[in-house]
């Protein structure tokens, strides 16, 4: 198979559909670097509260302080220069309810990535980020009328601060790691969700992130609360184009889901190959209560995410399905994190990573469920398939278990796409490229089908394309 | 023009030659049988074939109703109109039968043309039912967890799905009991037409009881040394492989 050699010259070919820009007068602009300045820039155009700007420049301190996390992480990193990037830039204007108010390049964008197209078909609610602010947010009025808040951070500060205060920074501090204290730092944009006790939101509520600029930073900040009983969809697609530069996505998502809630969060991210996508998720689980992390990470240049779960009620479950795709020159760093701190709590992570041409996947692991609990189960798969002979593939898990009450179960694969695999499928008439698709959907399948229908759908044609540039 | 025709062929394989100046020509309409011993260069044959990449042909031709195939990469082949009936089939973990199928007769398409989903499925079933294959199978992924005999049957339901105007069987008998090797044959038997050529490579005259062909050849040494109608296989079937070499020998 001579796929090898070819890998890295046929995927130049610009086919992605998120690989394009607009040149955007952006009237507020933080200009490059990350000072206190900076911090009090972007306080003054949103018009901040003074604790906001006080809690920014504590976690901008904690930032500063904290060594990039080399010692365990990718060398890559450190490639990333912090005074290039820019932290701030918005057109001025307040998120638009229509479409048709949305300034010409932001609605063409989004145009192009067909978000208008699925709000009108399948979903509850949508937030277009455009750069550092919403361009557009609204919600069907027969969701809000039952009460859910959907709104970007900035209003759900300013219009809501008895809720997002009370949970703000809880479920993630910003001394967490580096990136959650960037974040915390500068955030912008990001949602801020409420669903009050027992409603249970049918349709999905999206938010799709888009990067425009280059050398630019991203750092949205997602909020989400699910009162008692109450069920929420949420799910965030992600893209930029390809620049020779390096840009910056860090955000951070906190999730809380109330006694008997359920949250389903998805992400479809498809970021260009010089993003560095550092991102913090994690959820906190009240009792009897069910967090899932749906997450797909295809492009970025590294992805550092591990999407996590703490369960603080009893009987509380935590679940996180992932795929990851690796292509030559990326690394998907990503894995998860099942925090057990209630008897009886139930944590199930499955992971798929596929790696192609010199692509490279890592999956990392923490399970913990300390020795006072009792009944706590886990289940971990991480399966890892390898396209050619120089993909790379790592797997940490760190299960620590302590008593004798508990149940917990981890399997690991790696397989590779044989040889003898792609000449059976081409002597029945499938060309190499379709040959190593279908595998590699197959491997994802059983996956794939966790999304909702019309992401699966997208995905399928995400990995085809990715695949369609990895052979010769 | 109507066949496969090859022409003093020489492979290879790892550097050792193994196909030493076979030529052998299949009509459509007819069905031919090579028979040969163990290591006679039958497996390598079919391979050479359909364009296995370990393979190296080193001199002649192999033409498809005229067509060069050597120079064709083992889909475009696959697509002209050969199919290989595996001795070892692959397992797809994950791809459906159905989808597999579905995406193999959609890669016989001009681009823009999409396969109708519900013929597709009748004529499937229906060819199911001819193989004795039970439907559930479409959802299995293919070969994965199959018997010998399973795996078989759904080399000839792709056979049937894909219509192909040549047909190689890789001993195809290899592994089957006499039921599964009837309800293969059987698969076999109703695809024939004077619009298609069979290749049926085999170690055992069994297979020939119930695919009977038109003409038998005699592999030894990477050549054909004798042909002959059918009655060759039952000559060889009683006084074994060392008859004919020690013929040849004394010919030569």
């Amino acid at each position: 198979m001579n796929t090898d050699t070819d890998a890295a010259a046929s995927i130049d070919i610009d086919r992605d559909k998120g690989d394009f820009h607009y040149d955007v007068e952006y009237k507020h602009d933080a200009g490059r670097g990350l000072t206190e300045e900076t911090i009090d820039y972007i306080a003054g155009v949103k018009g901040e509260d003074r604790w906001i700007t006080d809690f920014r420049k504590r976690a901008f301190r904690i930032f500063e302080d904290k060594p990039m996390p080399t010692h365990w992480a990718s060398e890559d990193l450190k490639a990333i220069n912090f005074d290039e990037i820019r932290y701030y830039l918005s057109g001025g204007d307040a998120p638009k309810r229509s479409w048709e108010d949305v300034p010409d390049e932001m609605k063409e964008t989004f145009e192009r990535l067909g978000i208008p197209e699925q709000e009108r078909k399948f979903l509850a609610g949508v937030e277009a980020q455009f750069d550092s602010e919403a361009a557009y947010s609204n919600i069907k009025a027969a969701v809000s009328d039952q009460g859910v808040i959907f709104v970007n951070s900035s209003e759900g500060l300013a219009k809501h601060p008895e809720i997002f205060r009370k949970w703000f920074g809880k479920v993630i501090p910003s001394g967490d790691n580096k990136f959650s204290a960037l974040n915390s730092a500068v955030f912008s944009g990001g949602s801020f969700i409420y669903v009050p006790p027992g409603v249970k939101v049918k349709h999905p509520l999206q938010a799709y992130f888009r990067i425009n600029a280059e050398q630019f930073g991203q750092f949205e900040r997602t909020l989400i609360i699910v009162d008692e009983g109450a069920e929420l969809t949420y799910m965030e697609g992600c893209t930029a184009p390809k620049f020779e530069t390096t840009t910056l996505h860090s955000a951070v998502v906190e999730l809380v889901a109330m006694k008997d809630a359920k949250i389903q969060y998805i992400t479809v991210q498809n970021w260009s190959a010089n993003v560095f996508n550092l991102v913090t998720k994690r959820g906190l689980a009240h009792e009897n209560a069910e967090i899932r992390w749906i997450d797909c990470n295809i492009g970025s240049r590294l992805t550092m995410k591990y999407p996590g779960v703490i369960m603080k009620g009893r009987k509380a479950r935590g679940e996180v399905i992932s795929i990851a795709l690796a292509n030559d020159g990326q690394h998907q760093d990503t894995g998860a994190k099942m925090i057990h701190a209630a008897d009886e709590t139930t944590s199930n992570v499955v992971s798929k990573s596929i790696s192609v041409g010199k692509g490279r996947s890592t999956y990392r692991g923490q399970v913990h469920i300390p020795k006072h609990l009792k009944g706590c189960k886990n289940n971990t798969e991480c399966d890892a398939l390898l396209i050619n002979a120089a993909s790379r593939t790592d797997t940490y898990p760190a299960i620590t278990v302590r008593g004798n009450q508990h149940a917990t179960q981890h399997e690991a694969s790696v397989s590779q796409v044989s040889e003898e695999q792609i000449f059976y499928m081409q002597q029945r008439g499938l060309s190499q490229a379709e040959a190593i698709s279908l595998s590699v959907n197959g491997f994802v399948n059983d996956l794939v089908r966790e999304f909702p229908m019309e992401y699966s759908v997208e995905l399928k044609r995400l990995i085809d394309l990715e695949m369609e540039g990895s052979v010769g | 023009m109507s066949s496969i025709e090859i022409k003093d062929l020489h492979a290879s394989v790892d550097g050792n030659e193994i196909l030493r100046g076979l030529t052998l020509t299949v009509p459509k309409g007819e069905v031919h049988a090579i028979m040969g011993p163990n290591g006679s260069g039958k497996s390598t044959l079919a391979k050479v074939m359909a364009g296995h990449e370990d393979y190296q042909v080193s001199s002649g031709e192999v033409l498809l109703d005229g067509k060069n195939l050597l120079e064709m990469n083992v889909d475009a082949r696959a697509r002209a109109g050969l199919f290989l009936a595996f001795q070892y089939p692959a397992e797809i973990p994950g791809v459906s039968n159905a989808n597999f199928l579905r995406a193999a007769l959609q890669a016989r398409l001009p681009e823009g043309e999409e396969i109708d989903a519900v013929a597709f499925y009748k004529q499937m079933y229906d060819r199911m039912d001819e193989l004795g294959i039970d439907r559930k199978f479409t959802g299995r992924s293919v070969n994965e967890g199959f018997s010998g005999g399973e795996k078989k049957r759904n080399e000839i339901l792709q056979m049937t799905m894909l219509e192909p105007k040549y047909a190689v069987l890789d001993e195809t008998d290899s592994g089957l009991d006499i039921d599964a090797l009837k309800v293969v044959a059987e698969g076999v038997n109703a695809m024939r037409s004077p619009e298609r050529g069979f290749l049926v490579i085999t170690h055992y005259q069994r297979l020939l009881d119930y695919i009977v062909p038109d003409h038998v050849h005699v592999l030894s040494g990477g050549r054909i040394i004798r042909s002959g109608d059918k009655g060759l296989a039952l000559e060889l079937e009683e006084k074994g492989y060392d008859w004919v070499k020690e013929e040849q020998l004394a010919t030569t």
